[in-house]
C-alpha cells in the first residue's frame, strides 16, 4: 500500500457573505450619467410605481474583500484536484488553452444576434466540430443548443414528438420505451415532453431482456432511448436487435451516448441502426463540467429527422457559414440561442487535441484502467462487484456494492464516500436511481490518471475498510479533515427550517429563537 | 500502431509501456481482450476521418485563435444589441474566481469536499433572493425561457389548470422555448399558451384584454417588467391581484440589472419570479452565458414543485457551525425519474458563482447607481434618436434598457441600416421587423451602463449620416 497523505482541508471558518461588510462599503463603483445625460433628461427616471423605495440587503464590502472571500471559498472546495474516480462523470483534464481562447472579447464579447458575416470564426469552429462528431457517430447533423445531457434528451423527445406529428400520428404514438437503469434524465424528459415512460426491467445478464422489448412496443411506440454500456460496464450485445425490433415496430431508437469514453472510435451509433445520438461535451470531449454547468448535449441525428432539429442549424454555403433559421418543420427550441458556445469550443479543441489516435487510444485505456481497478478492488473484502456472475471485462466504468461491508459493519456507501473526503479523494459516485445493488457504488477510471493515482484511489478505500471494521464510528461521524463537519439532516425535508436564503435563514432562526423563549 | 509514440500530455497512461504493465497485470494478453463484451460485428467500419491532431498546445493555440479573429466582436465594435444577451460589465475578480480550477473543473461535486462551492452557491440565491424580496431561489436552469417554461409547469401543477397567458409583445426567442415546454396540444398534459393583447400606446399589458381572457382554467399569467421591448410594467400590481383573484399564479420576468432602481417583484404580488442570471457577471460568450433563475416565496406548496437544486443552509455536527446541502432532494428527476418534477441534470451552475461575486462587489449602492445609469443614458439615447430625421422611438420615455427604434419614414429597411451601420463599426439593434409585432421596420435597441454619451451621440450622428 502507497503511504497515504497526511491531507486536511483549507479551513477558514469563512461567514456567509451577508454577514460581511460595514455600511457604505463598496465593491464596485460607476460613474455618474454624464452632465449631457442628466440635462438631456432629468434623474426622476422610473415611474413612481415601480420604483424601488427599500435598499437591497446586500454585502457592503471592498473589491479585495470579495476576491479573499470567494478564493477562500475555492480553497474550500476539493473540486478533483486529489483524485477522483467519479463514475459517470468521467473525469478529464480540462485545458486552460481551450478555458483561456474562450476568455477572449473574439469570443466573451460576442452576441448570437451579430451578422453571420461578424461571426464566421466560431461558426467554422462549429461546423468542423459538428463534423468531428459526425465521424465519431455516422449521424448527418449535430446542434448544440441543450444545455445538457439532460436537455439532448429532452431534444430528442421533442424532435420525436414533431415527426409523429408530421406524419399525423403524434395522438397515437404516445409510448417511450426505456429500460429501469437508463440515466433518469431519459424518462424524466420524456415524460416532461408528454410521453408515457414504459421502464424496462434488468433480467440476470445485467440488461433487459428481447422478450421484454418485442413484448413492450408495438404501434404506440414513439421511440426508444437507451444507453449501453450502462452504469454498471455491461455491454448489451444484442443491441442491434434491440433497434431492428424497435424499428419493425416503427419507433425511433435514440442512443445515450453519456458512457461514449470506452467506445470512442470503436462504435458507430448509425452503424449500429440508431437514428439518433448524443454526446455530452462537459465530460467526454473534455470541457469542465464545472459542478453542474454550463454543459452541452450534443445531439446529433439522421437526415430523416434533421428537419425537426431546434433552430438554429449551423451550414456552410460556399465559403460561407450561414445560421439555418428557416426550418418550418423545426420541433422549435429547448433553449435561447445557439448553445453553451465556449464548451463548444473546448470540445473542439479537445477533439483537435487528441486527434483520430489520440481518442481511440483514450478509449484503450480507459476500459484498461478500469478493468485494473476491478481488479485491485475485487481483492478487497467487504466489497463486491455487481452481477458477480459474469466474468467479462467490465467496459470504462463498474457498478460496485459495498453491501457485504455493510452488512458487517454497519458503514454505509454514503458514510463512506462522507471518510472519502478525509483523504483529498472526491467522494465517489454511488447510484443514480434506482439502486439496484445494496450500497452502491461507480468508480469509472477514466483516460487521465497514472497508475499511482488509481493505486491512491484504491488505497483510500482499502483503508476506510479497514476503518469501517477498526473504528466504524469514526468513519460515521467523517468527514473530519474537510472545512465544516457533517451536516445534520434534519433541515432539508422541514419547511419551518429548510432555507434556501439568508432571508429565510434570519427569518425562520428568529422564528426559532422566540418560540424557545416561550418555552423557557 | 500510433505513428507518434510520445506519451500525450492529457494522458498519463499513454506513456510507453504503460498499458502493457496494466494488462500484464489483469491477466490480458491485448487490449482487444477487455473489449470482449462487444460482439465483433458491432464494431464500426467506416474509419474515424478526423482533421489532423494538433497535439502541442502551440499548434492548438494558434488555430483556435486564428479561427475566433475572423470573429467581429462588441469590444472592437459599438453594439446595441441585446434582447436577452446584454453587454454588461464583468468585474475583474468575476472572471478570477470563474475561472478558479476548483469551480471550472471536470467533478460535479459533493457536499462532503466542495463546501467552499456550495456556500458560493447559496450565496447567489441568497444576495438574489435581497435584490428580489423573496425567500427561495433555485439554482439557476439552462437559461431565462427555460426558467420560465418550469416556472409555468409549476403553476399547472399548483393549480391542476392548463392554460396560460403571455404578452402578446414576447421575446420570439423565450417564447419558442415556452412553447416548447407547454408541449403540442396532442400530448398529455400540455398547456395552451394565449396571448394577452398590448395596450398600443404604451406596449404594456392591455388589462381589459387580460381580464377577458382570465378565467378558472387559467394556471398564470406572465409578464415581463421591463418588458421584451424594454417597457416598464406600471401595471404589474394590478396584474397580480387579477390574476390572484382568478386562482391563478402571477409569474414575473425581471432583469436582475434592473432590480436597485425598480421595485422589488416580490413586492407587487409576485408568486414565482424568472430571470437571466447572465447580467450578474456573465460575459455574453455568443449567448453561451445565458441561464435563468427561478424564485418565491417560502411556502411549502411552492418548495415542493420546484424542478432543481435547492441550496439550504444547515447546521452540522459541531456547535455554532453551518453548511449548505440540498433541499427537498428526491423530487426531482435523479430522486423520482419520470415521476419528479420535470427534469434535472448539469445546469448553468458556474453562473451562480459568477453572479454570487458580481452581487457582493456591488451591493445596495452598485445596483442603484448601475440601474440610475443605464436607464439615463437609454433615455437620452432615444432622445437623441428621435431627433434623427425618420427615425422614430415608439413608446418614448417608458422603458429600462431596450427600445423600438422605427425607421419607417426614412423608407430603408432595418437590415440596410444596419449593414451601413456595420459599415461604420456599429452593430444596430435586433431587427425585429419580422417578428409579427405589427411594428413596421423596428429594431430592438440596447443600451446599458458600458454606453458612454459620446457612444451614443456617436451612433446618433452615425444614423443621420446614413439615412440622409
Amino acid at each position: 500500500m502507497t503511504r497515504l497523505p497526511e491531507f486536511h482541508a483549507a479551513k477558514w471558518d469563512e461567514p456567509v457573505v451577508m454577514e460581511m461588510g460595514r455600511p457604505g462599503g463598496r465593491g464596485q463603483i460607476f460613474p455618474a450619467p454624464e452632465a449631457d445625460v442628466i440635462d438631456a433628461v432629468g434623474t426622476d427616471l422610473i415611474p413612481a410605481a415601480m420604483a424601488r423605495k427599500d435598499r437591497p440587503e446586500l454585502p457592503e464590502i471592498t473589491e479585495f474583500e470579495a476576491q479573499r472571500h470567494y478564493l477562500h471559498l475555492s480553497q474550500m472546495t476539493l473540486g478533483m484536484m486529489g483524485v477522483s474516480l467519479f463514475g459517470t462523470c468521467t473525469m478529464k483534464y480540462n485545458s486552460k488553452t481551450s478555458e483561456y481562447a474562450t476568455l477572449r472579447p473574439e469570443l466573451a464579447e460576442v452576441h448570437p444576434y451579430q451578422h453571420p458575416d461578424t461571426l464566421q470564426g466560431v461558426l467554422s469552429i462549429i461546423h468542423d466540430f459538428d463534423g468531428i462528431l459526425r465521424s465519431l457517430s455516422g449521424m448527418d447533423q449535430f446542434i448544440f443548443q441543450a444545455g445538457g445531457g439532460a436537455d439532448a434528451a429532452y431534444t430528442m423527445a421533442i424532435v420525436a414528438r414533431a415527426y409523429w406529428a408530421d406524419r399525423g400520428m403524434l395522438g397515437q404514438r404516445t409510448e417511450m420505451v426505456t429500460s429501469v437503469q437508463a440515466h433518469p434524465c431519459n424518462p424524466a424528459t420524456a415524460a416532461a415532453a408528454g410521453f408515457k415512460v414504459v421502464n424496462l426491467p434488468l433480467e440476470e445478464n445485467g440488461y433487459p431482456s428481447l422478450e421484454a422489448l418485442k413484448a413492450a412496443v408495438s404501434d404506440k411506440t414513439a421511440l426508444i432511448m437507451i444507453n449501453n454500456p450502462d452504469d454498471m460496464g455491461i455491454y448489451n450485445p444484442e443491441i442491434k436487435e434491440w433497434v431492428r425490433i424497435a424499428k419493425e415496430a416503427g419507433a425511433l431508437c435514440f442512443y445515450d451516448h453519456a458512457n461514449f469514453n470506452g467506445v470512442m472510435g470503436k462504435l458507430s451509433a448509425r452503424e449500429l441502426g440508431f437514428d439518433a445520438c448524443m454526446f455530452m461535451l462537459h465530460k467526454t470531449f473534455g470541457a469542465p463540467k464545472a459542478g453542474g454547468g454550463p454543459a452541452v448535449g450534443a445531439f446529433g441525428c439522421s437526415d430523416e429527422l434533421a428537419p425537426y432539429l431546434p433552430c438554429p442549424v449551423v451550414t456552410k454555403d460556399g465559403s460561407r457559414y450561414v445560421l439555418d433559421e428557416d426550418r418550418p418543420k423545426s420541433a422549435g427550441k429547448v433553449r435561447e440561442y445557439w448553445g453553451n458556445v465556449p464548451q463548444v469550443v473546448k470540445a473542439y479543441a479537445w477533439a483537435r487535441g487528441m486527434g483520430a489516435e489520440g481518442i481511440e487510444l483514450a478509449s484503450d485505456i480507459s476500459v484498461v484502467a478500469n478493468n485494473y481497478m476491478d481488479m485491485r478492488l475485487s481483492k478487497i473484502p467487504g466489497l463486491e462487484i455487481s452481477n458477480p456472475e459474469i466474468k467479462t471485462h467490465r467496459m470504462e466504468m463498474t457498478r460496485w456494492s459495498l453491501g457485504p461491508l455493510f452488512e458487517e459493519t454497519g458503514i454505509s456507501t454514503v458514510d463512506f464516500a462522507n471518510r472519502m473526503a478525509d483523504y483529498g479523494i472526491d467522494p465517489w459516485w454511488m447510484s443514480h436511481e434506482p439502486w439496484i445493488v445494496a450500497e452502491p457504488f461507480t468508480p469509472e477510471a477514466g483516460e487521465l490518471w497514472s497508475k499511482e493515482d488509481i493505486d491512491l484511489w484504491i488505497d483510500v478505500v482499502a483503508k476506510i475498510v479497514e476503518e469501517a471494521r477498526t473504528d466504524p464510528e469514526m468513519v460515521k461521524s467523517a468527514p473530519h479533515n474537510q472545512p465544516v463537519s457533517q451536516l445534520k439532516g434534519d433541515v432539508f425535508e422541514d419547511p419551518a427550517k429548510w432555507a434556501m436564503t439568508w432571508r429565510a435563514y434570519k427569518r425562520k432562526k428568529a422564528q426559532g429563537d422566540g418560540v424557545n423563549r416561550g418555552v423557557a | 500502431m500510433p505513428t507518434d509514440t510520445r506519451s500525450h500530455p492529457w494522458m498519463a497512461l499513454s506513456a510507453p509501456g504503460a498499458i502493457d504493465a496494466m494488462l500484464a497485470e489483469i491477466g490480458a494478453s491485448s487490449v482487444a481482450d477487455v473489449f470482449e463484451q462487444i460482439p465483433d460485428d458491432h464494431f464500426r467500419k467506416a474509419p474515424l476521418d478526423l482533421p489532423p491532431a494538433l497535439t502541442s498546445e502551440m499548434e492548438l493555440r494558434r488555430d483556435l485563435i486564428t479561427r475566433l479573429k475572423r470573429n467581429e466582436d462588441c469590444e472592437a465594435n459599438l453594439s446595441f444589441l441585446g434582447a436577452g444577451v446584454w453587454q454588461h460589465h464583468v468585474p475583474a475578480i468575476v472572471d478570477e474566481i470563474v475561472g478558479r480550477t476548483e469551480f471550472a473543473t471536470n467533478v460535479w461535486g459533493s457536499y462532503q469536499s466542495d463546501h467552499g462551492r456550495n456556500q458560493a452557491w447559496f450565496e447567489f440565491s441568497s444576495q438574489l433572493g435581497a435584490l428580489l424580496n423573496l425567500d427561495v431561489v433555485q439554482l439557476p436552469v439552462y437559461s431565462w425561457g427555460c426558467a420560465i417554461g418550469h416556472a409555468m409547469r409549476m403553476a399547472a401543477r399548483m393549480t391542476g389548470r392548463s392554460k396560460v397567458l403571455v404578452p402578446h409583445l414576447s421575446d420570439p426567442e423565450r417564447l419558442s422555448v415556452i412553447r416548447t415546454y407547454c408541449q403540442p396540444s396532442e400530448m398529455e398534459g400540455s398547456l395552451e399558451v394565449v396571448p394577452v393583447a398590448a395596450d398600443p400606446t404604451s406596449g404594456r399589458l392591455d388589462l381589459s384584454d387580460l381580464k377577458s381572457k382570465l378565467g378558472d382554467d387559467v394556471a398564470a399569467v406572465y409578464f415581463e417588467n421591463p418588458a421584451y421591448l424594454g417597457t416598464i410594467e406600471t401595471g404589474a400590481a394590478e396584474i397580480a391581484k387579477l390574476a390572484r383573484a382568478a386562482g391563478a399564479e402571477t409569474i414575473v420576468g425581471v432583469d436582475p440589472a434592473s432590480l436597485g432602481v425598480m421595485a422589488a417583484p416580490g413586492d407587487y404580488g409576485a408568486d414565482i419570479v424568472t430571470g437571466p442570471v447572465q447580467p450578474l457577471g456573465v460575459h455574453m460568450q455568443c449567448g453561451g452565458g445565458a441561464g435563468g433563475f427561478i424564485a418565491s416565496r417560502d411556502e411549502e406548496r411552492y418548495v415542493r414543485t420546484y424542478n432543481g437544486f435547492l441550496v439550504s443552509i444547515a447546521e452540522t455536527q459541531t456547535e455554532g457551525e453551518v453548511g449548505f446541502g440540498l433541499a427537498c432532494p428526491h423530487q426531482n428527476s435523479y430522486g423520482m425519474r419520470e415521476d419528479g418534477n420535470d427534469w434535472t441534470g448539469n445546469s448553468t451552475y458556474l453562473w451562480a458563482i459568477a453572479g454570487a461575486v458580481y452581487m457582493s462587489l456591488l451591493g445596495p449602492e452598485g445596483f442603484r447607481e448601475l440601474g440610475q445609469l443605464i436607464v439615463s443614458r437609454a433615455r437620452y439615447a432615444t432622445k437623441l434618436l428621435n431627433d434623427v430625421p425618420g427615425v422614430r422611438v415608439v413608446w418614448p420615455d417608458t422603458q429600462f434598457k431596450e427600445f423600438v427604434v422605427n425607421f419607417d419614414d426614412t423608407g430603408q429597411s432595418v437590415a440596410a441600416v444596419n449593414d451601413a451601420l456595420r459599415a461604420h463599426g456599429i452593430f444596430g439593434g435586433k431587427d425585429i421587423s419580422d417578428e409579427g409585432l405589427n411594428l413596421g421596420q423596428s429594431a430592438l435597441y440596447c443600451v446599458t451602463e458600458m454606453h458612454s454619451a459620446a457612444d451614443i451621440r456617436r451612433l446618433a450622428n452615425t444614423l443621420k449620416e446614413i439615412l440622409q
